[in-house]
């Protein structure tokens, strides 16, 4: 609409003070540059003013903003504004905004000082321990709730959702926990073979894909994966409910948020990620032997032979046993972030990240203290 | 404001609007005018494209066919910066207020001063809290965000975001729905009173007898895929069904009065 004037001003003056005069179009697109003039006006006027307004083309609320602020900030320096002329269009607006406006500017925090941060840790700091409260108090719950249902069953246990889960988060994540397993089985392969090759001890490649695949990595590279495929799902399904106020529909009906939605979960996951490790480890070592083959020449009679002197049923059963731990931890924190979700869009996201960097976070440090523990106890 | 050309008293002008989806017909050759100046209320059943064709006029529907002038620029086959340009002229204010979840209220109502002008942040805390104020919202709901804010209190400040440009019209997508009575009649109040002093159009869609009672000046039916057009007085007559059972309760209360 405002192709019309540029907004403008001008002082002149009088044998007694100062006449402003403003002309133009003062709409909120085209008052920006006389912004800073009219504070400079304001500095360096003294005596009274009159504010003369009637060559105003046109006027909105912003411009009137702008002649009440310069007006109010001359009486507040002491100068007497004696009279304000404004076309009898205007008069109506800048009387209301006159009569209604005295708050000050709203204030617009900094984004970032200093204090900010050192504050911002402070708060993090708390606030993971408020969380690492939380998580126990969850842990219990679902404990509680876990044993429960199984011993004492008010209702029958959810088969769809239940099997929905299985598919969602064990036969679906089959493709890709597969190609990873297999390209894994191949770059220890390679690594080993390098290696091992300088001591005329290539053979023993086989020993070290079918040890490390079987023990430890098989396990947790599935569980990384699991962890950044459903326990994000997890949240995000659930953070969505609460956002949608299911939860809170859930609650008032009588329906146990635990029992319905955090259960099926945690029991799916903790029966498909043991089945997808298996799989990994058979994977890992099929693009091992794939690799061996390759690289070294050695056939699948050979690998196999070596496969069966190097690995025990321990060594499998040491990553497997492993597997329904992960599991419960992704599972728990996944839907322990998705119920904290917050009633808006962005908090989705938010728990999501974070409910994948702590499953990652605790899936690696168990794994730790699993290790920790085997070598305690000479397996 | 501005732009005083001779006979350009309509501000929205819509002729031969055909809207389509699938085999559904919406709108058949629709055709509305809106005056300078004038609150115009829009109503219909569900289905009847009253989203529709606010949507269309706004630019955020392509219409299947038709024409729509806003202040005698037509709006439809435009590219993204014609199209931003002429969305100065408007503010529109959705059901939920749809502010920015992750900006406070008085970021929320700079959002248009950033992107249209390039203001001092001063001046724009100063026009924000204006703003604010104007709508009615206490000076501390200022710093807070959208999710810490009753329905109310978020239409509001969608209507301070939405008068942020001081556009000359204004479009409402039914302002006072979710709101309780009393919140509802002070909701149609401000919207009047900012109407009456900022000298604005107002397209409003609603569903709340008051609010097309207390506040418009005509009334838009959306029937039988056209527009049956008139004020409360005059369609209470209108022999049309829908708009029989509409005005229903009107007339009663009316004659109660």
């Amino acid at each position: 609409m405002t192709t019309g004037d540029r907004a403008w001003v001008q002082s002149e003056r009088l044998p007694k003070g100062v006449r402003l005069i403003f002309g133009g179009d003062w709409t909120t697109t085209e008052i920006v540059p006389l912004d800073a003039q009219l504070h400079k006006l304001v500095e360096e006027s003294s005596g009274p003013i009159e504010i003369d307004g009637s060559e105003l083309k046109s006027l909105d609320s912003a411009g009137a903003w702008l002649i009440l602020r310069t007006k109010r900030q001359m009486e507040e320096q002491g100068n007497k504004v004696t009279s304000l002329t404004l076309p009898d269009d205007y008069l109506p607006m800048i009387e209301i905004i006159e009569r209604d406006h005295n708050a000050p500017p709203v204030k617009i925090p900094p984004r970032r000082t200093i204090t900010k941060y050192l504050a911002d840790v402070g708060e993090y700091t708390l606030e993971l321990l408020v969380q690492g409260r939380a998580m126990l108090g969850f842990l219990g719950r679902v404990t509680v709730e876990a044993v429960q249902a199984i011993l004492r069953p008010t209702r029958e246990i959810p088969w769809p959702a239940f099997i929905r889960q299985i598919e969602e988060t064990g036969l679906n994540a089959m493709p890709i926990v597969g190609l990873l397993s297999f390209l894994i089985g191949i770059v220890i392969a390679y690594q080993g073979a390098d290696q091992l090759r300088r001591f005329g001890a290539e053979l023993f490649t086989i020993n070290l894909l079918g040890v490390s695949m079987l023990r430890e990595i098989g396990g947790l590279m599935t569980a990384i994966i699991v962890a950044g495929r459903s326990g994000s799902a997890f949240t995000a399904q659930i953070g969505t409910m609460k956002v949608n106020q299911e939860i809170d529909a859930m609650q008032t009906i009588g329906i146990n948020t635990v029992e319905v939605l955090v259960l099926p979960r945690v029991l799916a996951l903790m029966i498909t990620l043991p089945l997808l490790t298996f799989y990994a480890d058979v994977m890992g070592l099929i693009g091992g032997a794939v690799m061996v083959y390759f690289d070294l020449g050695f056939t699948a009679p050979i690998y196999l032979r070596q496969l069966e002197s190097a690995i025990t049923p321990n060594t499998l059963w040491v990553g497997m046993i492993k597997a329904p731990f992960f599991a419960f931890l992704i599972a728990l924190v996944g839907c322990f972030e998705g119920l904290r979700v917050k009633s808006n869009a962005e908090s989705v996201g938010q728990q999501t990240t974070r409910a994948v960097v702590e499953s990652i976070f605790l899936v690696i440090v168990f794994d730790a203290f699993f290790s920790v523990m085997f070598s305690i106890l000479g397996i | 404001m501005g732009d005083e050309r001779p006979g350009s008293d309509i501000a929205i002008k819509v002729r031969g609007l055909v809207n389509r989806f699938g085999d559904v017909l919406v709108h058949d050759h629709l055709d509305l005018d809106v005056m300078r100046g004038e609150v115009l209320g829009v109503v219909g059943g569900s289905g009847s494209g009253k989203s529709v064709l606010m949507r269309s006029i706004i630019g955020l529907h392509e219409p299947n066919e038709g024409s729509i002038e806003v202040f005698g620029e037509e709006i439809r086959n435009r590219d993204a910066k014609e199209l931003r340009h002429l969305q100065k002229n408007w503010g529109v204010l959705f059901q939920e207020g749809a502010l920015f979840s992750s900006l406070t209220v008085a970021e929320n109502v700079q959002v248009p001063l950033r992107e249209y002008t390039d203001m001092s942040q001063t001046l724009m805390n100063e026009i924000a809290s204006l703003k604010l104020d104007m709508v009615g919202l206490p000076e501390h709901a200022a710093a807070k965000y959208p999710s810490e804010l009753s329905g109310g209190m978020k239409k509001r400040a969608g209507l301070a975001r939405a008068l942020a440009l001081d556009p000359p019209l204004l479009f409402l997508d039914e302002p006072t729905a979710g709101l309780d009575p009393i919140s509802a009649n002070q909701f149609d109040e401000l919207v009047l009173d900012l109407q009456k002093s900022l000298g604005l159009t107002l397209f409003m869609v609603t569903h709340d007898i008051d609010t097309l009672r207390a506040t418009t000046d005509r009334i838009a039916v959306l029937v039988d895929q056209t527009i049956r057009i008139g004020t409360v007085k005059s369609l209470v007559h209108d022999k049309h069904p829908w708009i029989q059972e509409y005005f229903a309760g009107v007339r009663g209360r009316a004659a109660l009065a």
